[in-house]
C-alpha cells in the first residue's frame, strides 16, 4: 500500500471539505433564518466562474474570493426578494436560482472554457510542522482559507447559541411571528442572512476555484457540491460544529473512489462508492422538501415558509 | 344611560384617591374595510387597578387593545401615558412606555428555554449572552411578582397555564407597567385561573395596571375593578366591577338585549341507547391514546365531554365518526357495530359528525355552501345541484346563516355562520335520518349571538330524539348543556357526574387530573 496516495487524498478531502464547510454553512445561515435556499449549486458555479475572470484580470487571488464572495451575496439577495418580499415558493424560487446560476456561469464561463488558473492560494508554511509524517501534510498542509472555514464554523456556533443577534436569528427561523411581536424586522433579519449565507457559498465556490481546480471546466467545477451542502445541514441537524465533522466525512467519502482506484482494490465497485454522497443527499434533499420530515429532523420550524403578519 | 353608570364606577376610586390614571384613550376611532371597529371609545386604567375590556367577538375590544400597546395607530383619537399625550407607532414603542401586550396566541419560541423567550428582544441585552446571569435576572423578576418558574425548562415542555405565565414575565422583565391580557382565560383549567388571578393580584399589589380583555361574565365580576362594555365598536357602558356588578346588566350591555345563556336541559324522559361504546382503547405509535373507554348515549340525551385539549377528544371523536381504528374495544351505533367499518358506514346508520376543525374537516372551504351540502347526500355519479338547492335555501334560512345564497363559499362565511352551516348539514340528514350527533367545540370562537343559535340547535335536536355526544373544552357548555358529563384525562374517563348536579370544583379538579374519580 503506498501511503502517499493515502495522504494525497487525505488533503484532498479536506479541501473538498472546505468548500462544503463554507457553503454549508452558508446554507445554515440561510436556513436557520427559516429562509430554504436550494439555489446554493447555482450560486457556487456563478461565483466560481467570477472570482476565476476577476482573479485572471487582475492577477490577484483575494481580488478574486472578495468578488466570487460578493458575487454570491448578490446571486442570493435575489432569492431573498423573491421569497421574502414576494413570498415566493422557496423551493420552485432556489431550483429557478440554480438555472439561472447554472446558466449565468455558462455564459460567463464560454471565453474562459478551458484556461488554467494562473494564480493560485498557496498553502501556509508552518516551517518544520509539516514535515511531521502523515499529520504534517494533512493538518498543516492547508492554506488559510481551510483553517479560516474551520474557525468560521466554531465562530458561527457561538454567534448562533450565545449571542443577542444570534439569539434573534434562531427565533426568526423557527417562530417568526414572536420575532415580530418583539418589534424586530423578519424582512430585514431573513434578508441578511439569505445575504450572508450567499455570500460564504460565494467564498466556497471561488475557493474551489482558485485553489483547487486546475482550470474552468463549466460541468466539473463543482461536482455537485452545492447539493451535497444542502443535505450536510440538514445531517448536521442545523449545527454548525457537527458540519466540520459531516464535511470531512463527505470529502473523504468523495474521494475514496478515486484512491482505491489508484490501489487497484476493486471489491467494491468504484462506481457505486461515487454514488454514494450522492445518494445520501438525494435523500436529504427529498426529507427538506416535505414539511412534514423536515420538522422531524429538528429543521427549523419556520423554514420554507413565507412569513404573513396576521392582520385582524 | 351610560353616563350614568359612568360615575357610578368612578365614584368610589375617586375617593380612594391614591391612585392616578397610568394610560388613557380619548375618543378612539380605528376603521377597517367595511367596518368601524372602535367609534370614539373613551378608556382609561389607573395604576393598581384591573380594568376589563368585556364584549363579544368582533366588539371591538381587541382593536382597542391592539391600539393601546402600538399595534394598531387609531384613525382619530389620542392615548396619553402619566398626564402626557403619547403616540405609539409599534408595540415596541408601546413598550418604551411601559405598556406591553400578553397575547391569546402565545409569542414564544417552542424550542427555546424559558429565559431565552423572556430575554428575547429585549433592547439592553449585551452582544454576549451570559446564561447563567440571565437566569437569575429572569428567575428574580418572575419570583418578585409569586410567578416561579424554571428559567431553564424549554417552553415546549410546559403547559398552557405554565406557558401564559412566562409570557406575563417576559413583560414584566421588559419593564412594563400596564399589562394587557388579551382573552387570558381562555386556554385555562379552573386551577389555573386560579393561579392566574393571584398573579394578577401580586401584579397590581405591586402597582402595575392590568387590562383584562374577556368576553366571560362570570370571571369579569371576579376579577375587575372596573369593567367597560364595548358592542359593535361603541362603549356601551362603564360599569363597578367586583361585588357590585350584575351579570345580567352586563350581558345586557354586551349584546344589546336580554339573553338567555343558560339553555334549558332535556326534561323528557331519555330513551334507547344509540350510541354504546365498550372498552375502547387507541394507541398511536405505542403511545396509549385513549384507555378503556366504555359509555352509552341515549336518545334524547346530551352527553358532555369535558377535559383540557389533548387528553384524547379529538381521537374519541374521530373513533366515532369511524375515522380511526380503534386498537381494542367498539363502537355501536343504533345497533350496528361501525367499529373499523369506516366513516361512510358509520354515517349510514345515522351518525352526524361536526369535527372541531371547521374549515378542514368539516366543510370545503372553496365550494359552495350548496356543493358542501351535497357531500354528504346520496351519492350518485352526477351531482343534482338542481333538486337540493331548494334544501340548501331552506336551510340557510332555518339555521340563519348569513349568506348571500346557496352559491356563497363556505370559506367566505364568518365563523359562527360556517358552523351553522356545518350543523344544519349534519342535523339535516344525509343518507339516512340522523340518530347520532357527535359535535365538538361546537361555539370555539363565536360571538355570543352565534354562541345562543348554535346551543339552541342543539336542544332543538335533543328535543327531537338525536343523541348527541358534546365535546367541549368550554366547561360552562360542557356543565350547562349535558345531562351527563365525563371527564376525559390522558385519554380515560375520570370523572362522571350528572349534568344538573355537577360541581365546577369537582370536575375542574378531574380535568387537572386531580381526582380520586368520582366512577
Amino acid at each position: 500500500m503506498n501511503e502517499n496516495i493515502w495522504i494525497l487524498m487525505s488533503g484532498d478531502a479536506i479541501a473538498i471539505a472546505t468548500t462544503l464547510i463554507l457553503a454549508a454553512l452558508g446554507a445554515l445561515f440561510t436556513e436557520r433564518s427559516g429562509v430554504l435556499n436550494l439555489g446554493i449549486e447555482g450560486i457556487l458555479l456563478t461565483s466560481a466562474i467570477s472570482s476565476f475572470l476577476a482573479a485572471d484580470a487582475s492577477g490577484s487571488v483575494w481580488l478574486g474570493l472578495i468578488v466570487g464572495s460578493l458575487i454570491g451575496a448578490l446571486l442570493a439577495s435575489i432569492h431573498a426578494v423573491l421569497s421574502v418580499v414576494f413570498r415566493a415558493n422557496q423551493i420552485v424560487a432556489g431550483l429557478a436560482l440554480v438555472i439561472f446560476g447554472t446558466g449565468l456561469a455558462n455564459f460567463l464561463g464560454k471565453p474562459a472554457e478551458g484556461k488554467t488558473v494562473t494564480t493560485v492560494i498557496k498553502p501556509i508554511s508552518f516551517g518544520p510542522l509539516s514535515d511531521i509524517p502523515v499529520i504534517g501534510p494533512i493538518v498543516f498542509g492547508q492554506d488559510i482559507i481551510t483553517y479560516l472555514a474551520i474557525a468560521l464554523a466554531i465562530v458561527a456556533s457561538r454567534y448562533l447559541f450565545s449571542t443577542r443577534p444570534g439569539l434573534e436569528l434562531r427565533a426568526t427561523g423557527d417562530d417568526p411571528a414572536t420575532v415580530d411581536a418583539q418589534g424586530l424586522s423578519v424582512a430585514r433579519i431573513r434578508i441578511r442572512y439569505t445575504m450572508i449565507g450567499g455570500s460564504l457559498v460565494g467564498l466556497g465556490g471561488s475557493w474551489l476555484m482558485l485553489a483547487q481546480s486546475a482550470g474552468w471546466h463549466q460541468a466539473a467545477t463543482t461536482n455537485g457540491l452545492g447539493w451535497i451542502a444542502l443535505a450536510l445541514v440538514v445531517f448536521a441537524g442545523w449545527r454548525p460544529m457537527r458540519i466540520i465533522f459531516g464535511a470531512v466525512l463527505f470529502g473523504f467519502t468523495l474521494q475514496l473512489p478515486f484512491t482505491l482506484q489508484a490501489e487497484q482494490i476493486t471489491f467494491i465497485p468504484s462506481a457505486f462508492l461515487e454514488m454514494l454522497p450522492y445518494l445520501a443527499t438525494l435523500i436529504a434533499l427529498i426529507a427538506l422538501s416535505r414539511p412534514g420530515s423536515r420538522n422531524l429532523l429538528g429543521a427549523p420550524r419556520a423554514l420554507g415558509t413565507p412569513f404573513v403578519r396576521d392582520e385582524r | 344611560m351610560s353616563n350614568t353608570s359612568h360615575e357610578v364606577a368612578q365614584g368610589p376610586h375617586h375617593n380612594s384617591g391614591a391612585a392616578s390614571t397610568a394610560l388613557s384613550a380619548h375618543s378612539i376611532d380605528k376603521k377597517f374595510p367595511g367596518v368601524l371597529a372602535n367609534d370614539s371609545v373613551d378608556f382609561d386604567v389607573r395604576a393598581g387597578e384591573v380594568h376589563t375590556l368585556l364584549g363579544e367577538n368582533g366588539a371591538g375590544k381587541s382593536t382597542l387593545a391592539a391600539v393601546l400597546c402600538g399595534l394598531y395607530q387609531p384613525d382619530a383619537g389620542y392615548l396619553m401615558r402619566n398626564g402626557k399625550r403619547i403616540s405609539l407607532s409599534s408595540p415596541r414603542a408601546g413598550l418604551q412606555h411601559g405598556i406591553a401586550m400578553v397575547h391569546q396566541h402565545f409569542r414564544l419560541v417552542e424550542r427555546f428555554t424559558v429565559s431565552e423567550n423572556v430575554i428575547l428582544g429585549s433592547r439592553d441585552l449585551p452582544f454576549r449572552l451570559n446564561r447563567r446571569e440571565l437566569n437569575e435576572k429572569v428567575a428574580a423578576v418572575a419570583e418578585s411578582y409569586g410567578l416561579p418558574i424554571d428559567p431553564d425548562a424549554t417552553v415546549g415542555d410546559l403547559s398552557v397555564g405554565q406557558r401564559q405565565r412566562v409570557e406575563i414575565v417576559k413583560a414584566l422583565y421588559q419593564g412594563a407597567e400596564i399589562l394587557l391580557l388579551d382573552e387570558p382565560t381562555a386556554v385555562l383549567v379552573p386551577s389555573e385561573v386560579e393561579k392566574l388571578f393571584e398573579n394578577v393580584h401580586a401584579m397590581t399589589a405591586a402597582g402595575k395596571s392590568i387590562v383584562f380583555i374577556s368576553h366571560k361574565l362570570g370571571e369579569v365580576v371576579e376579577i375587575s375593578d372596573r369593567v367597560t362594555v364595548l358592542r359593535n365598536g361603541r362603549v356601551t357602558g362603564h360599569v363597578p366591577g367586583r361585588g357590585t356588578a350584575d351579570t345580567k346588566e352586563l350581558a345586557r350591555l354586551m349584546v344589546g338585549r336580554d339573553i338567555e345563556l343558560n339553555a334549558q336541559r332535556a326534561t323528557h324522559a331519555t330513551g334507547h341507547e344509540v350510541l354504546q361504546i365498550r372498552n375502547l382503547s387507541l394507541s398511536v405509535n405505542d403511545v396509549s391514546v385513549l384507555t378503556d373507554i366504555s359509555f352509552n348515549v341515549h336518545a334524547g340525551e346530551m352527553v358532555g365531554i369535558a377535559g383540557v385539549a389533548g387528553n384524547g377528544q379529538r381521537e374519541l371523536a374521530d373513533t366515532i365518526a369511524g375515522l380511526i381504528s380503534p386498537t381494542s374495544g367498539s363502537v355501536t351505533i343504533s345497533g350496528s357495530m361501525t367499529t373499523d367499518r369506516g366513516p361512510v358506514q358509520a354515517r349510514e346508520v345515522g351518525l352526524a359528525y361536526v369535527p372541531e376543525d371547521r374549515l378542514g374537516m368539516g366543510l370545503v372551504p372553496s365550494m359552495s355552501i350548496l356543493d358542501n351540502l351535497l357531500l354528504t347526500r346520496d351519492r350518485q355519479v352526477v351531482v343534482d345541484r338542481i333538486s337540493v338547492r331548494p334544501e340548501a335555501a331552506r336551510l340557510i334560512e332555518q339555521f340563519e346563516i348569513k349568506a348571500n345564497g346557496p352559491d356563497h363559499l363556505a370559506r367566505k362565511l364568518s365563523g359562527g355562520n360556517a358552523q351553522k352551516g356545518l350543523l344544519a348539514r349534519e342535523l339535516s340528514g344525509g343518507r339516512g335520518a340522523t340518530k347520532l350527533l357527535v359535535v365538538c367545540s361546537p361555539t370555539r370562537g363565536l360571538d355570543v349571538g352565534a354562541i345562543e343559535t348554535v346551543r339552541r340547535l342543539l336542544n332543538d335536536a335533543r328535543s327531537s330524539g338525536q343523541a348527541i355526544l358534546l365535546i367541549s373544552e368550554d366547561l360552562d357548555e360542557v356543565l350547562s348543556l349535558s345531562d351527563r358529563v365525563l371527564v376525559l384525562y390522558r385519554g380515560a374517563v375520570v370523572h362522571e357526574t350528572a349534568g344538573e348536579t355537577a360541581q365546577l370544583s369537582q370536575v375542574g379538579a378531574a380535568m387537572a387530573g386531580l381526582s380520586g374519580g368520582g366512577r
